[in-house]
């Protein structure tokens, strides 16, 4: 899960991690008011879940509260392309005013779970405000990194070790360590999957900052995050994908025009790549999961159809703990709702495959059946094509 | 005889000997069930027995004393394994509780825990490795089907019937995939020694190597297919073992290769994140330690059939 950089900074305030003065706006009116109060100079900063903000214009300076306005309006409730958007961009619902900063230095400090190590990482680097994968491409010596052993957390020695590589002044690698510490101590107290401060600045006045924050959540710890919950912005999500949470269904749109329903991740990943491997291209990876009931593939297949790119659609099940009939129930009952105008291609295998079967040709759906998962593609691939 | 695992633990001899026939797991394997009392623990500790498998104890705090069938409950994995000589332990019990489960398991003496529980916290998972580093229990899992050795031993959630006794090893970061696998080699005739499921998760017990390990070890696996998916670097990882160490042919197939870059594809280990993880490179990786990849999720049972066939064993 996805936070906005103004409630991430909220957060690393809270874990005593200076962030800039400043306040949310979603409207242009109060834009001048807030920029009086940081001193006329500001930043105007568009707040979506995409990165690439400033690149695509979501960034501005303002030298007075007039200028800040009127940055303000250029961005507020327009859509804001960046690499990471799609063409399609996102609609700006507020805008983060902070006081401008005199900035010395532009680090970069990130942490993450290393898989290798099976421990959170700290990551840190003297090359700040650019993209960190960028760095790891063309410079990977001037990325440092130190991890974190749970049993203790991060220690004092890790950061000062990290700081003293960094280059800073004696006076500042106090003020390093503290932000350190204290944004691990986020990161494990809120469950963080990544938690990340691009740029951290040192100021002409000596001072740390967070000048900018990002903060993902991992999905599976939320049950224990009330307050992380709470600052979920649904309208940043794809609709289908919030639309299929809602069932405990695993939803994800991609490109193509053929709709999937898979039981398992591994099983419905490899059904979106055969129908690549036959010439299509899949609309969605859809995990129905292992113990999926009629209801809930009632409700994939309406999610599925729901898609007005998709052409037709494949049902992939490899029943080895899910009955087979169940899964055809769910279909012919959402089937008969709908009223489906595309193809749909059906292969079941596994417990009570038979019966599955016989559901679904007594149904007097146009069913097209297969036995194994190529031939499933295959027919749904060239069902599309001839349309 | 001993060798080091992923958790620095040692394989305990009672594993190894006596025919040969597997990896992990054996007809002598004795299995405790961590939520037992649960609809899923109830529903797979009976299926496992109904396969064959010395279904021995189940745990549940406060339920000890009861039973389950003839298996008899027990308030703490300890005392279990004291009444019942249990060696294996399966968690079926729910996310926010694995964790402590997994601990429990390591410290009440078992060699072996599967965690099948999907769903659990990073956070807990990087404490309980830890843990795991100083005690001799090696994991399976979270997020994973189990492990079967057919006709002698099946933990876990897979549907056993699809499986036959052979020479086949199978290891897997998926599960349905993994089934879907597994029933093309049955169905080409070719059975399997041991079909280890390591789970989807993206800290975990034993990992590939681990497995190959002692695929390479034992005598019954002849060749071994390998399945992973997008995220993390442990099959590049593996494919450089391979090529150092392997004895036996292996095939492979990756899964993932359509997924988009920063989405977690279902598993939530499977993730390409900042460029890395992505199915290109280990296919690659493992195509340089000379692994032939399948490249169709419904060729696997076929590709390894032609290693085979061009090995002429």
């Amino acid at each position: 899960m996805n936070i906005h950089e103004y409630q991430a900074k909220e957060i690393l305030r809270r874990f005593g991690i200076p962030v800039p003065r400043g306040r949310i706006a979603s409207t242009t009116r109060e834009i001048p008011a807030i920029a009086r109060k940081l001193g006329g100079r500001c930043v105007v900063k568009a707040q979506i879940h995409a990165g690439g903000r400033g690149k695509a214009g979501g960034v501005k300076l303002a030298k007075d509260p007039e200028e800040a306005e009127s940055k303000a309006a250029a961005i507020l409730g327009k859509a804001l392309v960046t690499h990471q958007t799609g063409p399609q961009g996102r609609v700006v619902k507020r805008v983060l005013v902070e006081e401008a900063l005199h900035i010395d230095r532009e680090l970069y400090l990130g942490m993450v779970l290393d898989r290798g190590a099976a421990r959170v990482s700290v990551i840190a680097s003297a090359e700040g405000g650019v993209e960190i994968e960028e760095v790891a491409r063309k410079n990977p010596e001037k990325i440092l990194k130190e991890v974190i052993d749970p049993a203790v957390g991060l220690l004092a020695f890790q950061c000062r070790r990290l700081a003293f590589a960094l280059g800073l002044a004696q006076a500042q690698v106090g003020k390093l360590v503290a932000a350190m510490q204290g944004l691990y101590r986020a990161f494990d107290e809120t469950d963080c999957s990544l938690a990340e401060i691009n740029p951290l600045v040192v100021t002409k006045e000596g001072e740390v900052i967070a000048l900018d924050a990002k903060m993902n959540f991992d999905g599976n710890a939320l049950f224990r995050q009330p307050e992380i919950v709470a600052l979920r912005d649904l309208d940043e999500e794809d609709p289908r994908e919030v639309e299929a949470g809602r069932y405990g269904l695993s939803y994800i749109s991609l490109e193509g025009n053929i709709g999937c329903m898979v039981n398992g991740a591994g099983l419905a990943m490899g059904t979106m790549d055969i129908i690549k491997f036959y010439g299509g291209e899949p609309a969605n990876f859809l995990d129905v999961g292992g113990g999926a009931d009629k209801e809930k593939v009632a409700h994939a297949f309406k999610i599925l159809l729901s898609d007005q790119r998709v052409r037709g659609v494949l049902i992939n099940i490899f029943g080895g703990i899910m009955r087979c009939d169940v899964i055809a129930q769910g279909v012919v009952e959402a089937a008969r709702e709908m009223s489906v105008q595309v193809p749909l291609v059906v292969r079941l295998q596994g417990t009570n495959v038979e019966l599955g079967r016989k559901i679904l040709s007594e149904s007097g759906l146009a069913v097209i059946p297969a036995d194994t998962m190529a031939e499933a593609a295959e027919k749904i691939v060239e069902a599309v094509k001839r349309q | 005889m001993t060798e080091t695992g992923t958790n620095g633990g040692a394989v305990s001899v009672s594993s190894l000997y006596l025919f040969n026939m597997a990896i992990l797991v054996d007809k002598n394997t004795r299995v405790l069930t961590q939520g037992i009392t649960g609809a899923t623990g109830q529903f797979h500790t009976r299926a496992c027995k109904e396969y064959g498998t010395q279904m021995v104890a189940g745990v549940t705090p406060g339920k000890g004393g009861t039973f389950l069938d003839d298996i008899p409950i027990f308030d703490t994995v300890a005392k279990a394994v004291e009444a019942t000589g249990a060696n294996a332990s399966v968690i079926y019990v729910p996310p926010p509780f694995a964790a402590d489960a997994i601990m429990e398991a390591a410290d009440g003496g078992v060699e072996l825990v599967i965690c099948i529980t999907e769903g659990m916290p990073v956070r807990d998972m990087v404490r309980a490795k830890r843990y795991l580093g100083g005690k001799s229990a090696r994991l399976l899992g979270p997020n994973c089907p189990g492990v079967i050795s057919p006709g002698a031993c099946k933990i876990g959630i897979m549907p056993g019937h699809i499986h036959r006794p052979g020479s086949i090893g199978v290891v897997s970061r998926s599960g349905t995939l993994t089934y879907e696998a597994v029933e093309q080699l049955t169905r080409l005739g070719l059975g399997q020694s041991t079909c280890v499921g390591i789970g989807g998760d993206p800290v975990h017990g034993l990992d590939f190597i681990d497995v190959l390990r002692l695929f390479n070890q034992d005598p019954a696996t002849h060749a071994v297919v390998m399945i992973g998916e997008i995220g993390g670097n442990s099959e590049e990882e593996a494919a450089e073992w391979i090529k150092a160490n392997m004895k036996k042919p292996v095939a492979g197939f990756i899964v993932g290769q359509t997924a988009p870059p920063g989405k977690r594809m279902g598993h939530a280990g499977a993730i390409i994140s900042g460029g890395k993880g992505t199915a290109k490179e280990k296919i690659e990786a493992l195509n340089k330690a000379g692994v032939k990849v399948a490249p169709s999720p419904a060729l696997i049972g076929q590709t390894i059939h032609e290693v085979l066939k061009g090995l002429r064993i």
